[in-house]
């Protein structure tokens, strides 16, 4: 029996999991159990990152490993792929901020636990946000950001929501690399995490599924 | 007779640095004449402090203070950080204006807004900075990017020069473009050979880029005659400045500068030969780096910013097999010829210390953000001088009670035994100047009492 395609890319095998989805493509397999196998593989990568068994690093080297099945996938699928979500994220670094390591490691956590997140990039203008959520209608809201300038722009993100008659609608947690609570005092934020799975709980929490 | 440079120890190099950071000389070569008799006895009296808080023989007179912001002085002068870059005529004001009225007992300088004019001039791509990709009143942000392509760690590795020149630079200054098309020069042999390594000269894209070149060189010389002025300006009223120049881990180099995070990451797995290769190459071209500075300001400390190494972004085994050895042989290269190096640590590094304890005691200076400094203290502590864990968030939107607490607390925990300075954690923009007061005084009223 071929070795399993969740297990070998939780495992960060990188030439054994291509030849594994080479293997079942050629096999005539369906491609949307290929890539649910994939997300499944993904969410142990969560987990070990979550138990400080895995890195940064193995973060980002899965995120490459899936990236590349997915592109050999891709061309094969004949209909769209529809997991089921556990509820809607904006997220973005603020504005004059332009760091996105912080940002980028959350919204990997965020999406390999289930949620549907809508990543804003960097510099992100408060007036974005606040479209977003309307657009979105996400109940939580996650503000980055690593420079002391990020404590007001995020001071003023949290206002233009309260403006826009959106603050008691949404959640908002902020993070990056010098937030702490007194930063969230400072910026009117619901919750700071001090680490991609403290945001991850955040949300998990404030949908009702923590 | 004094002994020759080459047959002395690294220990009396290191004396030898100190002694000649404490004799500055003004630009045209000259004892630098101090403003007054007391700006000369202060001036004497802060690096004789630093020097025994780094050697960890003797306790200092009492536990320096460092403030070492990045912008800071620009937003307290009530200056952008684009007039910063700017206007150095205002920079230098600011800057100054800031020892001044803080005296701490060593200052990082004027020289971290840069020039913005000769960015401008070289079309600078590896940084965003105000006005070019940022706000007129936000600090520069740096743009990683893989300015090295996964495939040429061969061509760095083989002549780490010449893949700067004629790959690196043009990809991260747009104006440098020509350098891709000139010859290798150690081609120029011989009569035959030298005529046609000459026609890239004549083409007129690199001659465009030289053009440019002339027009950098004389805005650098502009501001460098600021900055100039600016030192001997500050030194003769007493105020030392904490280093003299920087240098890299290699791994930063690789991660940071060519490869960028994610490359760098993938490159661990994907070819993690080829990047221990490169990083062993660079580890002689930084020590050199860090040394020629020195050497040539006569001031013995060289700044090492460190980025990729935090808690976090390697695994323990990747830190140890990727990390730290190059890191800590620039270290030892820089020791060996006298030099301090002052590694900034900013963010999380507790996990780290352990390992990094792996240092000769008393000759290293280290600049700590948010790792647990009470453990930094029983492992890196008992070989090397720390300074900073004053917390950023704290001088943003703390009181200067708050400050006084927090200060009074971290003295109590690593002043014991000597081996360290009060300071801020990472370079700040943002504060509020009574809390950098806070800081400062309760460094100079408590930290007169070792427990």
């Amino acid at each position: 029996m071929a070795a399993d395609l969740a297990s070998t890319l939780a495992d960060l095998k990188e030439a054994e999991v291509l030849k594994i989805v080479k293997d079942r493509l050629g096999a005539g397999e369906e491609p949307l159990k290929i890539l649910d196998d994939a997300r499944r593989g993904m969410e142990v990568v969560g987990k070990r990152f979550a138990d400080s068994e895995y890195f940064i690093p193995d973060l980002v080297y899965s995120g490459e490993i899936l990236k590349v099945v997915t592109d050999l996938v891709k061309p094969k699928l004949t209909k769209e792929v529809g997991t089921k979500k556990l509820g809607k994220v904006v997220f973005g670094t603020v504005a004059g901020d332009i760091h996105d390591i912080g940002k980028d490691i959350v919204v990997f956590m965020l999406d390999v636990n289930g949620f549907e997140v809508y990543d804003l990039g960097v510099d992100v203008p408060a007036q974005k946000f606040v479209d977003k959520i309307k657009e979105s209608g996400a109940p939580i809201v996650g503000l980055s950001g690593f420079l002391t300038l990020a404590f007001d722009s995020m001071k003023e993100t949290v206002e233009a929501m309260k403006a826009a008659g959106l603050r008691d609608k949404v959640k908002v947690m902020i993070g990056g690399g010098q937030i702490t609570d007194e930063v969230r005092k400072y910026t009117g934020a619901d919750a700071f995490g001090k680490d991609a799975m403290a945001g991850v709980a955040l949300a998990k929490k404030w949908i009702g599924a923590g | 007779m004094a002994k020759e440079w080459a047959d002395m120890t690294s220990d009396e190099k290191q004396e030898a640095f100190f002694a000649k950071w404490m004799a500055p000389k003004d630009p045209e070569g000259k004892d630098l004449k101090f403003q007054s008799p007391e700006a000369e006895k202060e001036f004497k009296a802060r690096i004789t402090r630093i020097k025994d808080a780094v050697q960890m023989k003797k306790l200092p007179d009492r536990v320096p203070v460092f403030v070492a912001p990045s912008f800071f002085p620009a937003y307290h002068a009530g200056i952008t950080p684009q007039e910063a870059m700017y206007d150095y005529e205002k920079c230098m004001k600011a800057f100054k204006d800031f020892v001044v009225e803080f005296k701490p007992d060593g200052n990082l300088g004027a020289a971290v807004p840069g020039p913005g004019k000769l960015f401008e001039i070289l079309d600078y791509k590896l940084y965003s900075w105000p006005g070019h990709g940022v706000a007129p009143e936000q600090s520069y942000q740096a743009n990683e990017g893989e300015y090295m392509k996964p495939d040429e760690y061969d061509a760095l590795i083989d002549d780490p020069s010449n893949f700067f020149s004629n790959t690196y630079l043009p990809r991260v200054f747009g104006k440098l473009d020509g350098f891709g098309m000139l010859p290798a020069l150690t081609g120029i042999l011989e009569m035959y050979g030298v005529a046609f390594n000459f026609i890239p000269f004549g083409l007129p894209p690199v001659q465009a880029t030289y053009k440019a070149l002339f027009e950098a060189g004389a805005e650098a010389l502009k501001w460098a005659g600021a900055i100039g002025a600016f030192n001997a300006d500050i030194t003769s009223a007493g105020f030392p400045l904490m280093a003299s120049g920087f240098t890299k881990a290699p791994f930063d180099v690789v991660g940071d500068t060519l490869r960028g995070t994610r490359g760098v990451m993938l490159d661990m797995y994907r070819q993690p030969d080829k990047l221990l290769e490169a990083l062993e190459r660079l580890t002689p071209i930084m020590i050199k780096m860090g040394v020629g500075t020195a050497q040539m300001s006569g001031h013995p400390v060289i700044f090492i910013p460190l980025h990729k190494g935090a808690d976090g972004f390697l695994s323990d085994a990747q830190f140890k097999k990727f990390y730290w050895p190059t890191f800590r042989k620039v270290m030892l290269g820089l020791i060996d010829e006298g030099v301090v190096p002052m590694p900034a640590a900013e963010g999380h590094w507790t996990t780290r210390m352990e390992v990094m304890s792996d240092l000769p005691k008393g000759k290293t200076l280290w600049m700590i953000d948010q790792s647990d400094m009470a453990k930094t203290k029983k492992t890196l502590g008992k070989v090397a001088c720390l300074f900073g864990n004053v917390p950023s968030d704290l001088l943003t939107i703390g009181t200067p009670q708050q400050v006084k607490d927090y200060v009074k607390n971290l003295i109590d925990t690593c002043a014991p035994g000597g081996g360290y300075v009060v300071s801020n954690g990472a370079f700040f923009d943002q504060a509020k100047a009574e809390n950098v007061h806070a800081m400062v005084d309760t460094a100079m009223e408590y930290g007169k009492v070792y427990k």
